[in-house]
């Protein structure tokens, strides 16, 4: 008997070490250790043994049991492993195709520097304002100190609908009625269309788009314009961008400015994006003339403001690196899915 | 403005101040400098040489081969075809690797033979004319004067190292539209004293009066008038410092008295005229309006029809000139001319302006004009061209001068209040700061501290005005960058937020934004069908357009997107899903009042989107900004839509656009071969019927049934209709429904189509049985039968 269950035990050994599958594994426990297995049957003759030999026997038979079923265990766990690497393997991809983008569209370069710098100036206490494209003479020009054959205009020259209405050529308008409509303090921006008589080359365009701002309100100083801009300058570009004011002539600002940014690619050492000049003309600005504050019913004895405007095209130019203003509004799409 | 680097160093001193320096200086004082050149810029190693000895070429009748000395130890060998060379001239000789005005680069060579080290060069090489020197020929090599140093760079000899920078003058500032107003604003940015002295005449005979008389008939418009009388003119080159000058300021020598009369307006922004005494007749000069349908022919030769508004500047007989504008046909001199009429007037600003802009002609003149010159200034002026007269002896200076004076408004006072201008500044300066700035720019300031601006200042009007004045000089950089006081929150009004929640879920969905020009041509509703009564029609005309495409503000979106769908397709970008939102134009009955300008959505799409897919992205916005359901109604009629593949699309009853495939005749209209499909929506009524934030509803807690349900009905039932019968069978516990499957085909009868629905039902308070949900199903059936349909077998 001693014999058998070391023959089973070499047997079972063996078989065990040769099985490739879970199925044959399985197969081999329930031949040897299941309830009709072969060690179950040899366990079943013991009655027949001496008192002496049972125990020791017995013993034995215990042992190959649980040596048996430790290889089984092992074993399984050995070809489990085996047939998951097998899967992992034929499942593997090519981690270097491309993956598969959702299908989403673009906003146009202009709109989105619109939003930022509209967001900027949001942040700095200044609302949106709106107005008509199409526009008063008086409150595109009037009321801003530009009679009718006022020299200014010529830089102007403006699309007439009749003589008192015309395409607006800056949103100032905008300014001209948030001052008829509110009482200071106003803080303001207002984005939008503009319309001038310019024909279209890579730098001119009849259509454009200005952001102009306003504040009024009491005690405003030339300082606090100059702060406010630098402001946005630096949040628009970054805080490492130097400006500089330099005095120019508006005919509803006095004093007037226009302020440069020293040019982002040299830091104001000159090269070929800012001519060799070091900076980079963005836009203009001032202190609002009195006649133009009294003309909307505001005290220019007790408010003081300043107003700026800046081009949105030209700032989407700069950021995108584009040297042709047309191709801003040719809208191919080779272009809109670049930006 | 152009001006040099050398004139305007003589009104002050700058001697220790490079060209860079003063650029930099000025721009940020006010006179922005645009650019600056150098003729010597493009000019190297070009030489003065003298001809030695001239050979005739061996192997050429018209060829001579010169030994040239140019300054070095041993000669070179110029081979030239030149034929008004002479041995002993001095001439300008481009050496080997000398390079020129026109690009071109001189290398030595071989000439028929003979070894050409160099080039003698002609004014024109050298890229100036016989107005520049006129003792040169036009075609033939520059001879210079004998005494000219040998070996010298001909850029020095000749002057063209000179600097000349090119100023922005801002309208404001006329008085710096001459060299001496330069002069003083750098006079005053560097804090060194200004040099100006007052011209005199020395000798001079008779009197003016004897020959001259002017009538001011028209005060209002002349301010003032000056005329002076030179005799015994002498007609000739002007001197070459003088021609320099005039050069490098970008205006063409001519004669003696043409260039004084340039000379005076460069240097003194006044502009003056000469007139030949032979061709003023009596002797009277009258400044008048002209008579209505009075005729002169300018010196461009063209007639002109004058009207009263126009000023003019007539003799006894006839207009000789239009004032400040231009001369007549006989208002010139000619080198006949004896006796000369000298002009320095002032003429009223918008007057000049006006009457150049209804001739259509702008002069040298007249730009300066239209920006109201000062009054004060003519008499010095003309007494600087009499002077001139005598230095270049180009005459002899009759005694006196005519000074006929009109309307001159009176000068402006205005006290000096230094606490509001350090106020309105954000700075901190001294009164005597501030008096010292004023007075270098020669405005008055009195001990009580009145201000008169001097009378070449006619923009200084207020106390913002003299504020600029302070802060130009004391440096827009020196005022400090502040934040402004007090606090202010802003945020975006629920419109502007909605325009912009609008464009990124476009985007979202796949859409690339678009910005089009708001023109559209008076053929361009042709194009998109509408009839002759269609409401677009109302537009907005641009009184002055570039030209007929650009001849109206658009009253729809859709031509200039289709535009652009044909730009695309055209170049072959194989597919594009489009979308632009912009202002329409809708004339009102009144012209003068403004027009209507609401908001509009185009979306287009070709080789990518269909119906069904822009039919989503609308269906996703009505989700995304809460309206009620959108519905689409079918448009069998639309002007730019296929009639079997179009809707009108409403949310409840308003209508908010239409939606199809475009028309092939459309599509052709603007070059399109691909099919197109567009939706066009008002953002106005999207706006108007935007629901409320979405309110959040309890997960369920009880299990759903699914139901599909395949239906067959005639092909024109639409989905709407079937849809509507099984949402009042099953009422509350239908949660959704979908529609999974449209099928035509063999499998169905003919004229007939499948459509099958996804039905999911619940009840929110228990879990729905089955017997409960085949009920409604059953409800369902009966109720569609109504209309034909059945249930597939």
């Amino acid at each position: 008997m001693k014999e058998a269950l070391n023959r089973i035990r070499e047997e079972a050994i063996q078989a065990i070490a040769a099985a490739d599958s879970e199925n044959t594994i399985e197969e081999l426990r329930v031949r040897y250790l299941g309830k009709k297995g072969e060690l179950t049957a040899i366990l079943k003759q013991m009655g027949s043994l001496s008192p002496e030999e049972r125990p020791v026997l017995g013993q034995l038979a215990n042992d190959v049991r649980k040596e048996l079923d430790a290889k089984i265990t092992e074993k399984t766990a050995v070809i489990k492993q085996m047939a998951q690497d097998l899967r992992f393997k034929a499942e593997a991809i090519d981690v270097t195709l491309p993956g598969n983008r959702p299908k989403i569209g673009a906003r146009h370069p202009l709109e989105k520097v619109l939003d930022d710098v509209k967001e900027i100036f949001l942040g700095m206490g200044f609302d949106v304002a709106e107005g008509p494209e199409v526009e008063y003479d008086h409150y595109c020009f009037e009321m801003l100190n530009m009679p009718k054959h006022h020299p200014a205009r010529d830089t102007q020259d403006t699309f007439y609908i009749n003589e008192n209405v015309l395409l607006r050529t800056q949103t100032s308008s905008v300014q001209i009625r948030t001052m008829l409509n509110q009482k200071p303090p106003i803080r303001i921006i207002s984005p939008g269309r503009v319309y001038r008589v310019d024909t279209v080359d890579a730098t001119h365009s009849p259509i454009f788009h200005q952001i102009e701002g306003l504040v009024v309100d009491k005690g405003i100083t030339m300082a606090d314009l100059k702060g406010t801009l630098e402001e946005f300058i630096h949040k628009l570009y970054g805080k490492e961008i130097g400006v500089r004011f330099r005095p120019h002539h508006f005919p509803y600002t006095e004093p007037s400015a226009e302020m440069d940014m020293e040019c982002f690619k040299c830091h104001g050492k000159g090269c070929s994006l800012c001519k060799n000049e070091g900076y980079i003309e963005l836009l203009g600005c001032g202190m609002v003339r009195p006649e133009v504050l009294e003309g909307c019913g505001i005290d220019s004895s007790v408010y003081s403001g300043f107003a700026f405007g800046v081009g949105a095209d030209r700032i989407t130019m700069m950021r995108y690196g584009i040297n042709d203003l047309r191709v801003l509004f040719e809208n191919d799409m080779r272009f809109l899915e670049q930006l | 403005m152009n001006a040099p680097f050398s004139w305007i160093k003589e009104y002050t001193d700058i001697d220790d101040i490079s060209v860079k320096e003063l650029c930099d200086a000025l721009t940020l004082s006010g006179s922005k400098v645009e650019r600056t050149t150098c003729e010597a810029d493009s000019i190297s190693n070009v030489v003065t040489g003298k001809v030695l000895e001239m050979h005739r070429h061996p192997n050429s009748d018209h060829l001579w081969v010169c030994s040239v000395d140019v300054g070095t130890d041993s000669h070179i060998q110029i081979v030239t075809g030149a034929q008004n060379v002479n041995e002993g001239d001095v001439v300008p000789v481009a050496l080997d690797g000398s390079s020129l005005p026109n690009g071109t680069v001189i290398k030595s060579g071989k000439l028929r033979g003979e070894l050409s080290e160099g080039m003698m060069c002609s004014l024109g090489e050298l890229g100036l004319t016989t107005h520049d020197f006129p003792e040169c020929i036009e075609d033939g090599i520059a001879i210079l004067k004998k005494e000219t140093p040998i070996g010298e760079d001909i850029c020095k000899v000749l002057g063209l190292d000179d600097v000349s920078i090119e100023f922005e003058i801002t309208s404001n500032r006329p008085d710096c539209m001459c060299v001496s107003g330069l002069g003083r604003e750098t006079a005053a940015t560097f804090r060194r004293p200004f040099r100006f002295p007052a011209p005199e005449v020395k000798k001079s005979t008779g009197d003016v009066t004897e020959y001259l008389r002017v009538i001011n008939d028209t005060p209002e418009n002349c301010l003032r008038y000056c005329g002076a009388i030179v005799k015994n003119v002498r007609v000739k080159p002007s001197p070459e410092w003088m021609r320099h000058r005039l050069r490098l300021c970008g205006v063409r020598p001519i004669n003696n008295i043409v260039d004084i009369t340039n000379y005076v307006m460069l240097e003194y922004n006044q502009p003056m005229h000469a007139f030949d005494y032979r061709n003023v007749k009596d002797g009277t000069i009258i400044v008048r309006q002209a008579n209505e349908g009075e005729h002169i022919v300018t010196l461009d030769d063209i007639d002109r029809t004058l009207t009263p508004d126009m000023m003019i500047i007539a003799d006894s007989e006839k207009p000789i000139a239009v004032a400040g504008i231009m001369g007549g046909e006989y208002s010139g001199t000619y080198d006949d001319t004896n006796t000369v009429i000298f002009e320095s007037a002032c003429f009223n600003g918008i007057n000049v302006r006006l009457t150049e802009s209804s001739l259509g002609m702008r002069t040298e003149s007249s730009i300066r004009f239209e920006k109201e010159l000062d009054p004060e200034n003519t008499l010095p002026a003309i007494t600087r061209a009499l002077q001139l007269v005598e230095e270049l002896d180009a005459g002899d200076v009759v005694s006196g001068i005519i000074d006929v004076r009109g309307n001159i408004p009176e000068r402006k006072h205005l006290p000096l209040e230094p606490d509001k201008i350090n106020k309105f500044l954000g700075i901190d300066l001294t009164t005597d700061e501030m008096v010292r700035i004023l007075t270098s720019l020669e405005f008055e300031v009195s001990d009580d501290l009145i201000v008169t601006p001097p009378t070449f200042r006619g923009d200084i009007l207020l106390m913002n005005d003299i504020a600029e004045e302070i802060a130009r000089i004391y440096g827009y950089d020196n005022i400090p960058n502040t934040i402004m006081k007090g606090t202010a929150t802003a945020k975006p009004t629920d419109r502007q937020s909605f325009d912009k929640a609008l464009a990124l879920r476009l985007v979202s969905a796949g859409l690339y934004e678009t910005k089009t020009y708001s023109f559209m041509g008076t053929r361009t509703l042709d194009m998109i069908g509408e009839p002759e009564d269609s409401s677009l029609r109302n537009v907005v005309k641009i009184s002055n357009p570039f030209g007929d495409d650009t001849a109206y503000m658009r009253s729809t979106m859709l031509p200039s997107m289709l535009e652009v769908v044909a730009k695309n397709a055209n170049a072959r970008v194989p597919s594009a899903s489009l979308f632009e939102i912009g202002v329409v134009f809708r004339a009102k009955d009144d012209v003068n009042v403004l027009p209507d300008e609401p908001k509009e959505l185009v979306i287009a799409s070709y080789n990518d989107l269909d119906f069904f897919g822009i039919k989503g992205i609308v269906e996703d916005l009505c989700e995304y900004f809460n309206t009620d359901e959108l519905r689409c109604e079918p448009l069998t009629d639309g002007l730019q839509y296929h009639p079997g593949k179009a809707a009108t699309l409403y949310v409840g009853d308003t209508k908010i656009g239409t939606l199809g495939e475009l028309l092939p005749k459309i599509a052709s209209n603007f070059n399109i071969k691909e099919k197109v499909t567009v939706a066009q929506i008002s953002v106005e009524d999207l706006y108007a019927v935007k629901g409320e934030t979405k309110r959040f509803t309890p997960l369920p807690k009880y299990p759903a049934l699914t139901r599909d349900l395949a239906l067959v009905v005639d092909l024109e039932t639409p989905s709407s209709s079937l849809e509507k019968l099984i949402r009042k069978a099953c009422g509350d516990i239908l949660e959704s429904i979908s529609v999974f499957d449209v099928y035509t085909g063999e499998k169905v009868e003919k004229g007939k189509k499948s459509i099958a629905y996804s039905l999911k039902l619940r009840h929110t308070d228990r879990t729905l049985k089955d017997d409960e949900a085949d009920e409604a199903i059953k409800n369902a059936l009966s109720e569609l039968e109504t209309i034909g349909a059945v249930i597939r077998s």
